[in-house]
């Protein structure tokens, strides 16, 4: 039995979570068009179905915490602040991209959300987010820092010495594990020794707990209760999100090694009708209101992709920019 | 000036710009209450504190890494990795990162970070302890590069790699620590990067080295000197940013060119010091560019083989007879 939606958040706030994941779907799905038609080149690895994790983690969060990610990182800069404009002038690799096209899909920054970067070695990420907190620790920032990563991340050495260092200088991280139990196509069990993931971080002294990731409720309510531990304590902490890409894990990918019945289930549990259904069920929003933010996010879409394909390219020049200071 | 040893020089170095820059600290394996596998970092523990000098886990890749975010978050970190052998286990994070995400990132970020690396061979320690591996960091964009020769350099080279604003491999030669020379006292002394330095005056032959390289070649000059074969000797100071002018205006002079590199021949950075020499000056060179480098070998243990596979001083001046008995 689900909790009531009222009381947890004004309904501002929860119609808010419903606009983010579904302007990060349609975001989502729209670049898989571009994709198709050639605009948006290289890898690029869709979000869908994971929305409520950045949502809910986002919104349980202060601006001036710092967020690190993976490839999978278009909906986490967009909810963190990013505009999605620039957003999709980088995938489309034009200059007004938000990291002047020089990233791509997988690279996307934006310092003034602190939204401080997504990284695509698998694992890259996790002594960076170390750092971040290592040095807001020793600026006196009171940020917490939130490193989201994959399951598959975690069987990576940096994985461990991470963990075992945050723990060990005591350093305000916050981990995210996005579970959708696929790395790539190999399953959870196939590749991890502790098939429940959030048990392993016993062996680094770091306390840590499986929250529904399909739920963004949940997700706010846990990021927002972890937050306050690691601020408050100046101890890592770790979450195990629990959830499911509905595409491939790369437009390369078909996901064959999936079977339909497993799809199924978990469409069945997709975040954004689920929260469509609380909200009419609790009379937080009517059809109509539900309507109008999903075609206030198409439009904001289309005037992404407009905005991405009038863009002028990078100038030659651009190439030998950035190197060094 | 004060007459120092190449340890107290970086040493110095290290302490003056802690002094004067509160978002300095270090840390690395045994750094901090050991003070150093070389006791290079001794002393700083206790004039800086445990929020500055820290040591760390054996986690070579997380060093680089947490360096990487510190320094993005806004803070100076140097971080020592116990020897040069050992970066092989952080070439994700500096390869990978450090060097890449100002770049990709579209300039938004820097990374104004230093990795100490003490390595090089000649200490019988065997073939994982005694690498040179220069050549694997110059072959990426994206990074400074120092190699002190000197005292002198050690503390200048240093003080601006630590006020740099791009990440810098700081490399220091095990054999070297103890080497002494005078040093300036002044706290303001820095070495530009990018300016290579001319240890000896010649005209017959240059001599192109850094590190201990440039210092052998230095002995090999003066020994030369006697058998009256004038050889002006350049330590390159930088690997990167290479300072080529100077390297070209010294051949403009002698018209040949030896390059000492204490890595191996194969895809070392004495071919690519040679490739860019013909591009500049085919038409003012008297004989081909001579290399002499480590040998494509793992480094064996027995010190009596072991030498045979370093550049040594008698080496490189016989190097130097062979040339100019060379007729082309
Ligand atoms: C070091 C490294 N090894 C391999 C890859 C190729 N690769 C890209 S994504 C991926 C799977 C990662 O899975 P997971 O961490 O679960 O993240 P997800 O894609 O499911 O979000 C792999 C193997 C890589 N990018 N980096
Ligand atoms: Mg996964």
């Amino acid at each position: 039995m689900e909790d009531s939606l009222k009381g947890v958040l004004p309904d501002e706030e929860l119609l808010r979570f419903y606009e983010q994941m579904v302007l990060c779907r349609e975001f989502e799905e729209s670049c898989a068009e571009q994709y198709a038609k050639g605009e948006i080149t290289g890898f690029l690895h869709l979000y869908s179905g994971q929305e409520a994790v950045a949502v809910g983690c986002t919104a349980g969060l202060e601006q001036k915490d710092y967020i690190l990610s993976a490839y999978r990182d278009h909906a986490q800069a967009i909810v963190r602040g990013a505009d999605p404009n620039r957003v999709m002038a980088e995938l489309f690799g034009r200059a007004t991209g938000i990291c002047k096209g020089k990233g791509g899909s997988m690279h996307l920054f934006s310092p003034e959300h602190n939204f401080m970067g997504g990284y695509a070695i698998v694992g890259g990420q996790f002594p960076i987010a170390v750092g971040f907190a290592f040095a807001s620790t020793v600026r006196s920032e009171d940020r917490v820092t939130v490193c989201f990563f994959g399951d598959g991340a975690m069987n990576q050495g940096t994985f461990h010495e991470s963990l075992n260092w945050a723990r060990l200088w005591n350093l305000p991280v916050l981990f995210i594990c996005e579970n959708n139990f696929y790395g790539i196509g190999t399953e959870v069990h196939r590749a991890s020794a502790e098939a429940v993931l959030h048990r392993r971080t016993c062996g680094y002294d770091i306390p840590s707990e499986k929250v529904d990731g399909m739920d963004v409720i949940a997700m706010y309510q846990a990021t927002k209760r972890a937050a306050a531990w690691v601020r408050e304590r100046q101890r890592p902490y770790f979450i195990e999100a629990v959830t499911y890409r509905f595409r491939g894990h790369s437009m390369a990918d078909p996901a064959k090694y999936r079977s339909s019945s497993e799809h199924e289930v978990w469409k069945s549990r997709d975040p954004i009708p689920n929260l469509a259904r609380r909200l009419v069920a609790e009379g937080i929003a009517g059809e109509a209101l539900l309507e109008e933010i999903h075609s206030r996010c198409v439009a904001q879409v289309q005037e992404a992709v407009r905005f991405a394909s009038e863009s002028p390219w990078p100038d030659d020049q651009e190439i030998w920019e950035d190197i060094y200071v | 000036m004060s007459e120092m040893t190449y340890r107290d020089a970086i040493n110095l170095a290290l302490k003056e710009e802690m002094r004067r820059d509160s978002s300095v600290v270090i840390y690395g394996e045994d750094v901090a209450l050991y003070e150093g596998a070389f006791k290079v970092t001794r002393g700083l523990l206790s004039e800086f504190g445990e929020v500055r000098v820290r040591d760390c886990p054996i986690s070579e890749n997380t060093i680089v890494g947490v360096a990487v975010g510190a320094a993005m978050g806004g803070l100076r970190p140097i971080a020592e990795l116990m020897t040069v052998n050992f970066a092989l286990l952080a070439m994700d994070q500096i390869v990978n990162h450090m060097a890449k995400v100002r770049y990709m990132f579209g300039g938004q970020t820097q990374v104004p970070l230093v990795i100490r690396m003490p390595g090089g061979g000649g200490s019988q320690l065997g073939a994982q302890h005694s690498q040179s591996l220069e050549s694997y960091f110059m072959h990426c964009p994206g990074m400074h590069i120092a190699y002190p020769a000197t005292p002198a350099d050690a503390k200048g080279l240093l003080k601006t790699a630590i006020r740099d604003n791009n990440p810098v491999v700081f490399l220091e030669h095990e054999l070297l620590y103890n080497s002494k020379g005078e040093v300036p006292d002044d706290p303001e002394f820095l070495v530009p990067f990018g300016k290579a330095a001319i240890l000896k005056e010649g005209n017959a032959v240059t001599l192109v080295g850094y590190g201990r390289m440039a210092i052998l070649s230095r002995q090999a000059a003066l020994e030369l000197e006697k058998e009256g074969i004038s050889c002006e000797v350049v330590d390159l100071r930088t690997l990167n940013p290479l300072d080529l002018e100077t390297v070209i205006a010294s051949i403009e002079k002698t018209g040949r060119a030896v390059v000492v590199e204490e890595c191996w021949q194969s895809a070392g950075l004495g071919g690519d010091i040679a490739s860019r020499i013909y591009g500049c000056c085919f038409d003012r060179l008297l004989a081909p560019v001579k290399r002499i480098s480590g040998l494509d070998v793992p480094m064996p243990y027995s010190r009596k083989i072991e030498k045979l596979c370093i550049p040594q001083a008698e080496g490189i001046a016989q190097g130097v007879r062979d040339l100019l008995a060379q007729a082309y």
